[in-house]
């Protein structure tokens, strides 16, 4: 493992195709790969992970400082910097509940209409579906 | 001499010209201002994932079976041009020099005995492109951008793109459009967008980066989670989607500002029309009352 950075913070970088919404040093940072969580600390050696719909935790002294929710999307981790390309991403405070479970009751049916018809483009709901799931589950976790 | 009523309708229609101007100028500037921000705001998002395609480029590009989209097909004969320019005109040179970077690009690659497909994004660069490559003309797209850029669009070009790719429509990609800079330069960019490059002012800002960091210069080996090749696939249609999305937010914010800086122009050479021409209908009028208070003295003394 690489030395630990001299103030032991890493710069986190978060950013959605829209704009760059962070930018700032953290402790340490969550985020939900598609083969397992990762926590990035500073030093982290270079990673490059594919990000699963989910929540990303901003840590600080042991403890949850901030959590934001992500459609996907692609980090690249170095010893002091950590970018999250993301598709989506929506602090989860700020997750409309009512809104979310509309999304999934869409994705949904949306599904189904896929299904039934021959090459129906399955991929992209189920890819939706799973979204408005993680996005949900986030909601209720609040 | 023109008669003082032709002069008067002369002066009102280019008041009512000035006046559609002048609005035109107002709408462009309020657009470019949102579409600027956007344009703006979405550069550091497509220069990141530039910078990662390449990483994991680098790592993979010299291994076989890598990714066309990556790699190329192993042939240059067919070259695709994607032309982005606006649906609608009157925007100063802002169609002309896409048109016109496009027509040499052509002109070049045919003499170099390639085949040459044109896509049109906008209808302005159908038109100007119809007369001379009509032939090569593959597929226009319109309507993009007309409630602002959206990433739909952008998806809808590149999959276009992607389908004709797969297919074995082309081999090499080139995106030419209108970088935005400020309402009064936009930089004609051609991008090459299959295989992939990295464009030079991606380049920079990396070579800055891994001057910083040494440990992430070129031979940095990045452990990959799932494997590379998994997600290269999910990763390069990501950036083509990418790529364009940025070349339809920049085309737009320049389309706005040249439509601005130009009709700004189109107002104050309106406001100069109006002055020369209120200048002569004044004369002509003088000279009217003169004649005709000649006429009266004349017809006085003859009596």
């Amino acid at each position: 493992m690489a030395e630990i950075s001299a103030n032991n913070t890493i710069e986190f970088e978060l950013v959605s195709p829209e704009k760059l919404l962070k930018s700032e040093p953290v402790e340490m940072v969550v985020i939900p790969g598609t083969e397992g969580d990762v926590g990035v600390l500073p030093g982290h050696s270079l990673l490059i992970a594919a990000v699963r719909p989910g929540v990303i935790d901003i840590h600080e002294g042991g403890q949850v400082r901030e959590s934001i929710f992500v459609a996907g999307g692609f980090a690249e981790v170095s010893p002091e910097r950590c970018t999250v390309l993301a598709e989506e991403a929506v602090p989860v405070a700020e997750i409309d509940r009512a809104e979310a479970e509309k999304r999934l009751e869409d994705a949904k049916q949306a599904l189904t209409k896929a299904g039934e018809v021959e090459d129906g483009d399955t991929d992209a709901a189920e890819r939706e579906l799973k979204t408005a799931e993680a996005m949900l589950a986030a909601a209720s976790a609040e | 001499m023109p008669n003082l009523k032709d002069l008067k309708v002369r002066i009102n229609s280019v008041k009512s010209t000035q006046k559609i101007t002048s609005a035109m100028k107002m709408v462009a500037a309020a657009k470019l201002r949102r579409a600027q921000e956007s344009a703006e705001a979405a550069r550091p998002y497509a220069e990141k994932m530039e910078r990662m395609v390449a990483d994991v480029g680098e790592s993979i590009g010299g291994i076989e079976g890598a990714p066309p989209l990556l790699v190329g097909t192993g042939s240059t004969q067919i070259h695709l041009i994607v032309a982005c320019t606006a649906d609608r005109g009157l925007c100063g040179g802002f169609n002309g020099t896409i048109i016109r970077e496009v027509r040499t690009l052509a002109h070049n690659l045919k003499r170099d005995g390639k085949i040459v497909r044109i896509l049109c994004v906008g209808r302005k660069g159908r038109d100007g492109l119809k007369r001379q490559f009509e032939a090569d003309i593959v597929e226009t797209i319109e309507g993009i951008g007309r409630r602002g850029v959206e990433f739909a669009d952008a998806q809808k070009v590149a999959e276009t793109l992607t389908t004709m790719f797969d297919a074995g429509g082309f081999d090499v990609c080139t995106i030419v459009f209108n970088r935005f800079q400020s309402a009064m330069t936009q930089i004609i960019t051609s991008q090459l967008l299959i295989p992939f490059t990295v464009p030079e002012t991606a380049d920079d800002e990396a070579g800055k980066d891994s001057a910083g960091a040494e440990d992430t210069g070129p031979s940095a080996i990045f452990v990959y989670e799932p494997e590379e090749q998994e997600i290269l696939a999910d990763l390069l249609p990501k950036n083509i989607n990418q790529q364009v999305f940025q070349a339809l937010l920049e085309s737009a914010a320049s389309e706005h500002g040249a439509r601005m800086t130009s009709m700004d122009n189109a107002t104050r050479n309106a406001g100069e029309m109006i002055d020369d021409l209120t200048l002569t209908f004044n004369r002509t009028r003088q000279a009217a009352i003169t004649r005709e208070l000649v006429e009266i003295i004349s017809g006085a003394e003859a009596l």
